[in-house]
């Protein structure tokens, strides 16, 4: 594979990650977060300062990277999932500004030139190649599936899903619902902390500009895309809205305007997203397939 | 001196109040957190400038400005919320996330990503008691403020529309059940909030003396900040907001001159309240 295409797929894989982080928080608990870009740079600065600083290696920065995420999350989660569920959007983008800003505004995090120096993994004496490191992100993303295929099944699993359906239902049932918003609000940061670290690695340098607004809506963009709560949603999202501006650049120009009528025109038609329940791609390939069987057509 | 800070917050807030209003209108009655409302403000703004450069008077600019956003207020209602209203509460927060988005890129597209003048003269003149100034746009500011103000409040309190509107606000489906027609208040809602949305776009376009693509940005964040602050949903509660926010900001930054980004006071005044106070200021439970 040329370095090109190896590129291309690193970015991708990383975004994966980050959109199923975020499909914990949004899909399976159900809960807004338009700050998650604000976890993500958690994790990459973490990541950065002790292996730049602290002469850490990668492979203990980038377990440290989550683990900070995640208890930022825990510290900024908790009092905001206790408000009502529409406070936590706004709350969460608030979170999201106020990073932004003390990644720009204090001089320990570099300020406007952001964090330099942050090389590849080493791995059996050399430094790693791309198409290694590829590997390596690969694997990563394959186990956390694995994970949130047993997580799902879990009672874990089952009380995110009833809060997600209907939060009073799930009350009145004994589940405790600000216990397991918390938990998947813990889970989804690290986890976008864990991305951060990855992209950090993978940049070489990072700025404050990585993890604005916009990347907190395109992250979101992809989840949507895919289908908010399906399993394969974010990597099909990842995927496409990876590559829509590799495959034309004219598209480069106008990708912001794409993206804003993309989410707009997919809540309008197709709101749980291609691999949802009702989108078009699940009914014909559910009619396809039943056609192929001989069995009843639904109508 | 703190006067003069007195009378800057003041005018700051008070276009804070214009652009929530609409906002926690819409929620009041919707419960969506209508974030194309400042793509709304940046259109209206857009309008007024056009307008002007075509008529050359700016009260007639600052009318087509309102009407330009009102206008395009009720398609956003009409053909973009209400027919997803029935999904989960996410999928309007996110439409109009996406909508936000996309108005900010075509405006760029169509005006150009360079800030346009809008050298309006409006015929007022400064004010000035003492050593105390008010520039000719902060009295404009403070002027057109006050009237919509005014007229919002008796248009709520004295009329049908006004109370079928806050009948609403408390329960829609009671509401319809008397004989409301809800479809027509939820378009006046927001037609009514983007009225006002578009007033601030003129009047912060002149009162910076440009307009340009991403002017609603900030005022996006903020005014959600500003309305989660005076309790989603409240009125008096987002007006007194709106001013808090706009006097800690002029006393933070001109009194204090803390070197912290101006735009996060509103979001950092927003999580202290919500520590002590869940539901805002003026929030109810």
């Amino acid at each position: 594979m040329s370095g090109y295409v190896v590129t291309i797929l690193i970015t991708i894989a990383i975004y994966a990650i980050l959109a199923h982080s975020l499909n914990i928080i949004t899909g399976h608990a159900g809960q807004i977060s338009l700050g998650h870009a604000a976890f993500f740079g958690i994790g990459a600065y973490t990541a950065a300062l002790f292996y730049t600083k602290a002469g850490l290696s990668f492979w203990i920065d980038v377990p440290l990277a989550a683990l900070v995420a995640g208890v930022v999350g825990a510290v900024l989660g908790i009092p905001c999932l206790r408000v009502r569920d529409d406070f936590l959007a706004i709350t969460t983008m608030g979170i999201g500004f106020v990073v932004e800003a003390v990644f720009l505004y204090i001089p320990f995090f570099g300020g406007a030139m952001g964090i330099g120096g942050i090389d590849l993994p080493m791995w059996a004496g050399r430094e790693m190649t791309k198409s290694e490191y590829l590997i390596l992100i690969l694997v990563v993303l394959g186990t956390l599936y694995a994970l949130d295929y047993i997580l799902g099944r879990s009672w874990i699993g089952l009380a995110w899903s009833s809060i997600r359906e209907d939060e009073q239902a799930a009350s009145a049932l004994g589940v405790d619902i600000v216990r397991f918003k918390v938990m998947a609000f813990i889970l989804g940061s690290a986890l976008a902390g864990l991305a951060g670290a990855f992209y950090a690695h993978f940049l070489t340098f990072i700025m404050p500009y990585n993890f604005g607004f916009g990347q907190s809506i395109m992250i979101l963009c992809m989840v949507v895309f895919g289908g908010i709560g399906t399993r394969w949603g974010p990597i099909v999202g990842a995927l496409l809205l990876g590559l829509l501006p590799e495959i034309s650049r004219p598209i480069m120009e106008y990708r912001t305007l794409l993206y804003g009528l993309l989410l707009v025109a997919m809540m309008r038609f197709q709101p749980s997203g291609l691999l949802g329940a009702d989108s078009f791609l699940v009914v014909y390939f559910t009619k396809g397939l039943n056609r192929i069987r001989g069995g009843e057509v639904k109508a | 001196m703190i006067w003069q800070q007195l009378a800057n917050g003041i005018s700051v807030g008070s276009v804070y109040a214009l652009i929530s209003l609409g906002l926690t209108m819409v929620y009041g009655i919707l419960r969506i957190l209508h974030v194309a409302h400042a793509g709304i403000y940046t259109l209206g703004a857009y309008v007024g400038l056009l307008s002007f450069r075509l008529v050359d008077n700016f009260w007639l600019s600052l009318f087509a400005g309102m009407v330009g956003a009102a206008v395009a207020g009720y398609l956003v209602e009409r053909f973009l919320y209400t027919p997803i209203l029935h999904l989960s509460r996410i999928a309007p927060l996110i439409a109009s996330i996406g909508l936000f988005t996309a108005m900010e890129e075509a405006f760029r597209i169509v005006a150009g990503p360079h800030t346009l003048v809008y050298n309006a003269r409006v015929g007022l003149g400064d004010l000035a008691i003492g050593s105390f100034r008010l520039t000719e746009t902060q009295v404009l500011i403070l002027l057109v403020s006050f009237l919509i103000l005014l007229f919002l409040w008796l248009f709520l309190t004295r009329s049908r529309m006004g109370l079928a509107m806050r009948a609403c606000a408390l329960d829609l489906e009671t509401a319809s059940s008397f004989g409301v027609n809800v479809s027509a208040i939820i378009a006046m809602n927001f037609i009514i909030g983007s009225l006002m949305a578009g007033a601030a776009g003129v009047l912060i376009g002149v009162y910076d003396n440009q307009v340009w693509p991403t002017m609603g940005s900030i005022p996006a964040y903020k005014a959600l900040a500003i309305v989660v602050l005076g309790g989603l949903g409240s009125i008096p509660g987002t007006v007194l907001a709106s001013i808090i926010v706009g006097l800690s900001e002029t006393f933070f930054i001109g009194v204090l001159s803390i070197p912290f980004p101006r735009d996060a006071v509103a979001f950092i005044a927003m999580i202290l309240v919500l520590m002590f106070r869940p539901y805002g200021l003026l929030g109810k439970a």
